[in-house]
């Protein structure tokens, strides 16, 4: 079996690297739609104010995006250095979104960025704002696909396993893609992208106004950045992924840990707005409950039961029992490919397959587990509570925060009271980390809420792990913390440098050549007419 | 897309034809990128000149590393084994190689932000490292594919990989890094050559006519090494191109000489090598003659036969195996399901037209050389 230490450093550094990306990957999916939104009104109204937000934020976009491309890169190539044996188990389903995401997104996004920065003064205005479009429509495919493979490990749909090639193989790629918990993810995501986006443009642009520097600039990014943040922060809650925690056991499983449901409750569950959750007693201290409003978000029924964690570890321990049975037959199978026999078995009490190799945890003959052990493992399928319990509040809590931010500025921008009101400015300034922190929250909520699983049901993560020698993972973890960290210190630098230069020092190119001018007067009247 | 028209066998080996295009198209576009990095110090003396050379590749390198990330993904999309297998075992290697690609996005980006020597030098060296660090790497990892990998599977297929980081730099596989690392930088000369004037490219054509010059010997001096003392090998068992990816299903024998199987086997194939060969004398001369454009095609030529020829020396395998010969991961046992191939296939056929159209459109509109004077009215310039 892979040595523990090795297990928790891989799931470490998985952890801190793709958190780190993340700092990176909202501000483009966000910042590339204001962008074009900007540049759209520039090409319409041909009012030059336009182009140099467009170019601005272009400027800030850059840093950040040349940091996402460089931790992204470690993102591809991590599952096969950690997790070998996740590589192999499910490469034939999770590999396929990773590669048509560089096809058809990354490819398209990396070609046009360049054009993007290099092609002012080579394109017309048509043309470049279609290469800001086609960078923004990249980043969102990118996201897309990501999120395509990522749901498949939180309700891996339309896949069996396969006992000739010990794997599991694709059945249904349209399952795949209209996986619901891939689709809720998706739209969340980018939803926390786009309000990821129009904080950092308010933010900003409130410290302008603050200063008194940049005051147009700064008024035109903020009614931007306000209705579309709105819009975006609307759909961040309301089109959250709540919903696709109805979708699977272990979704359930994540669900009833982020509410500290120890116990099934009657229908409709409330809510536990707080209360401290202990892991061993299986119990809160201090709960403080919202009658109906769980069973209201979870179901969308008053009348829908959700499971708690310990009627779900009674369901895994059944589970687990199968999975013994399933893994009894396939060492049958592997023995004798034709045993008829055992393919019937294991036909029937192949998806409990993935339960009973929670079991490798203890012993290698899972067939001959104790009771002691087969109960064990089944309370392995409970995540740690309290940290879900938190994370979750943190990030809810934010979400409803940038609610009431983005519709107050928003009435405020369209009544013109805004620009008075310096108290909000300065509030606008310490919302900016805000939408990180949730984003963080999110994904932990998403992925610790995954544990034990590396694919849920399927593979457990201390299955997948490749045996590395454990100074090779030390030496990694140690070398990303300290290059992450150097880059961190130098990115930040260099943007507060480029803000506190502000706009109107951003050296303009020449105008396109006059040949688009047409176009572009043409556009504004369709615009007009429109 | 539950219908396939295609059988097993041919889609795997259409997917191993598909996986040497990416490898080539990764190799021809990104490699100049790395070539140019790997010149930058010795090529560009003054931070003016360093400038141009930044920006002849710098709208278009960040398109050209997606050959390599979709090299990866596709490896993992229609060869999970080999995925799990070479990045697991290749562990340091492939840290070092992300290391120093990390370098290189940040490298671009940062250096031109602060006007100070001390600063930009830092980055000049950043993207020295970005570029030279992994043309090296690959070309080792190369040799060890050639040599054979020390790794086996336990009875669920689970990899087990049996040798260190060091054993990875032996002598032929240190002699292929380095005619990666010639190869590319002839090849980023030639895109120097084609998009600056001036001493910077005078430099470049110097280097880069010697590097490759040095890339066709040491390249045939592989070949011959391989011939009188490295081992290949050759499946005995029946080959069932239809049967379930199981890379413990069949036997295999090594002894020297048998990377000359195909060659024997289909004599066309011997154009690989020729073109590997031929191109990079072409190059040399192309390069002497500042024939930026000519030079390009030619090292391009020379990239795809050398790929091409390590492709036809090792099939039908992917990876040898070293200490077990038999668990050798071959494109007839270490592919993904029959329908992984056909949509992968089906996503391919869509998209991979539309790449080279719109890449090429960028190229159009990018085109031209490189001057500082050029730089100096566009503020986005790195």
């Amino acid at each position: 079996m892979i040595d523990h230490t090795v297990v928790e450093l891989s799931r470490l550094q998985f952890a801190l690297t793709a958190m780190y990306h993340f700092l990176f990957v909202p501000l483009t999916l966000g910042l590339s739609i204001l962008m074009a939104i900007m540049e759209s009104v520039y090409v319409m109204t041909g009012r030059d104010v336009w182009r140099r937000m467009t170019l601005f934020w272009g400027v800030l976009f850059g840093i950040n995006f040349a940091m996402g491309v460089a931790t992204g890169i470690v993102m591809e190539f991590q599952f096969g250095m950690n997790w070998a044996y996740y590589s192999h188990y499910v490469g034939d389903i999770f590999g396929a979104p990773l590669a048509i995401e560089g096809l058809m997104a990354f490819f398209l996004e990396a070609t046009f960025i360049g054009l993007f920065f290099f092609g002012w003064n080579k394109l017309g205005k048509v043309q470049h704002l279609a290469v800001t479009w086609l960078v923004a429509l990249g980043a969102n495919f990118s996201a897309l696909w990501i999120l395509v493979a990522n749901g498949w490990m939180q309700n891996p749909v339309g896949a069996v396993f396969n006992p000739d090639t010990m794997r599991m193989e694709i059945t249904d790629f349209m399952a795949v893609i209209f996986n619901p918990v891939a689709q809720a993810k998706f739209v969340h995501t980018v939803s926390a992208g786009y309000v990821t986006g129009a904080v950092f443009v308010m933010s900003i642009s409130a410290f302008y106004l603050l200063r008194g520097r940049h005051v147009e600039f700064a008024k035109r990014s903020i009614a931007v950045a306000a209705s579309f943040g709105l819009a975006a922060a609307l759909s961040v809650v309301v089109l959250g992924d709540e919903s696709g925690y109805a979708a699977t056991e272990h979704q359930k499983m994540k669900l009833a840990a982020i509410e500290g449901m120890w116990h099934t409750e009657k229908a409709p569950a409330p809510f536990t707005a707080f209360g401290i959750p202990h892991q061993n007693a299986q119990e809160n201290s201090y709960e403080v409950k919202i009658p109906y409003l769980m069973g209201l978000i979870a179901t969308r029924s008053l009348s829908g039961e959700i499971p708690g964690i310990l009627e779900l570890v009674d369901r895994a321990e059944h589970r687990i029992r199968g999975g013994q049975v399933a893994y009894a037959a396939l060492e049958r199978l592997r023995a004798d490919r034709n045993d008829a026999e055992a393919r019937k078995v294991f036909d029937q009490y192949w998806p409990d397959l993935g339960h009973g190799l929670l079991l490798k945890r203890y012993r290698e003959d899972i067939g001959n587990a104790t009771p002691q052990e087969i109960s064990q493992a089944a309370m392995d399928t409970v995540p740690q509570v309290a940290p879900l319990f938190w994370t979750f509040r943190a990030m809810a809590g934010i979400g409803f925060y940038l609610i009431a931010f983005f519709a107050l500025s928003f009435w405020w921008v369209t009544t013109g009271r805004l620009w008075q009101k310096r108290w909000f400015l300065r509030l606008a300034l310490w919302t900016l980390p805000l939408p990180w922190i949730a984003s963080e929250c999110g994904w932990f909520v998403a992925e610790y809420g995954r544990q034990p699983w590396a694919v849920e049901g399927v593979l457990p993560t201390f299955y997948a792990a490749s045996g590395l020698a454990l100074h090779e993972i030390a030496i990694t973890l140690a070398g990303f913390v300290a290059l992450y960290t150097v880059l961190l210190v130098v990115e930040v630098k260099l943007m507060l440098k480029s803000i506190r230069k502000g706009p109107a020092d951003t050296a303009l190119p020449p105008d396109p050549t006059p040949a688009t001018a047409p176009q572009a007067a043409a556009i504004a009247r369709n615009a007009a007419h429109g | 897309m539950d219908f396939i028209p295609f059988d097993y066998a041919t889609l795997r080996l259409v997917w191993w034809l598909l996986l040497g295009v990416l490898l080539i198209g990764f190799a021809v576009m990104d490699g100049f990128d790395l070539g140019v990095g790997a010149l930058l110090p010795f090529v560009a003396r003054t931070d003016a000149e360093r400038r141009v050379v930044v920006n002849t590749i710098g709208p278009v390198w960040e398109g050209n590393q997606v050959w390599l990330i979709l090299g990866g993904g596709a490896i993992f999309a229609a060869f999970p084994p080999l995925y799990a297998v070479s990045f697991s075992g290749f562990y340091l290697a492939m840290f070092a190689i992300l290391f120093a690609l990390i370098l290189r996005p940040v490298g671009f980006k940062f250096r031109g932000k602060i006007d100070d020597p001390r600063w930009r030098g830092t980055w000049d060296w950043a993207l020295f490292i970005g570029g030279a660090v992994p043309a090296l790497i690959f070309g080792v990892a190369v040799g060890n594919v050639l040599l054979g990998v020390p790794y086996h599977f336990e009875p669920n297929l689970r990899p087990v990989y049996t040798g260190g980081f060091f054993a990875l730099l032996s002598p032929f596989a240190l002699l292929a890094g380095l005619v990666s690392v010639a190869l590319l930088v002839a090849h980023g000369a030639g895109m120097l050559v084609l998009k600056t004037d001036g001493p910077v490219a005078a430099r470049a054509a110097r280097y880069g006519s010697l590097a490759a010059l040095l890339g066709a010997v040491l390249f045939a001096l592989a070949g011959v090494w391989i011939a009188n003392g490295i081992p290949g090998l050759r499946i005995e068992s029946l080959v069932d191109g239809n049967a379930p990816s199981n890379p413990l299903a069949k036997s295999v024998v090594a002894a020297p000489g048998l990377w000359f199987d195909s060659y024997r086997a289909m004599p066309a194939t011997v154009l690989a090598p020729i073109a590997g060969l031929l191109g990079a004398l072409a190059s040399a001369l192309a390069l002497h003659r500042r024939r930026g454009g000519l030079a390009l095609v030619a090292s391009g030529v020379s990239l795809a036969g050398v790929i091409l020829t390590v492709g036809f020396a090792i099939f039908p395998f992917l990876l040898p195996s070293s200490s077990m010969p038999s668990a050798s991961l071959t494109l007839w046992d270490a592919s993904s399901s029959h329908l992984t191939l056909w949509i992968m296939l089906l996503a391919t056929i869509v998209f991979l037209p539309l790449i080279l159209a719109y890449t090429t459109w960028v190229y159009r509109v990018l085109r031209g050389k490189v001057t500082a004077d050029s730089l100096g009215d566009n503020p986005n310039a790195y």
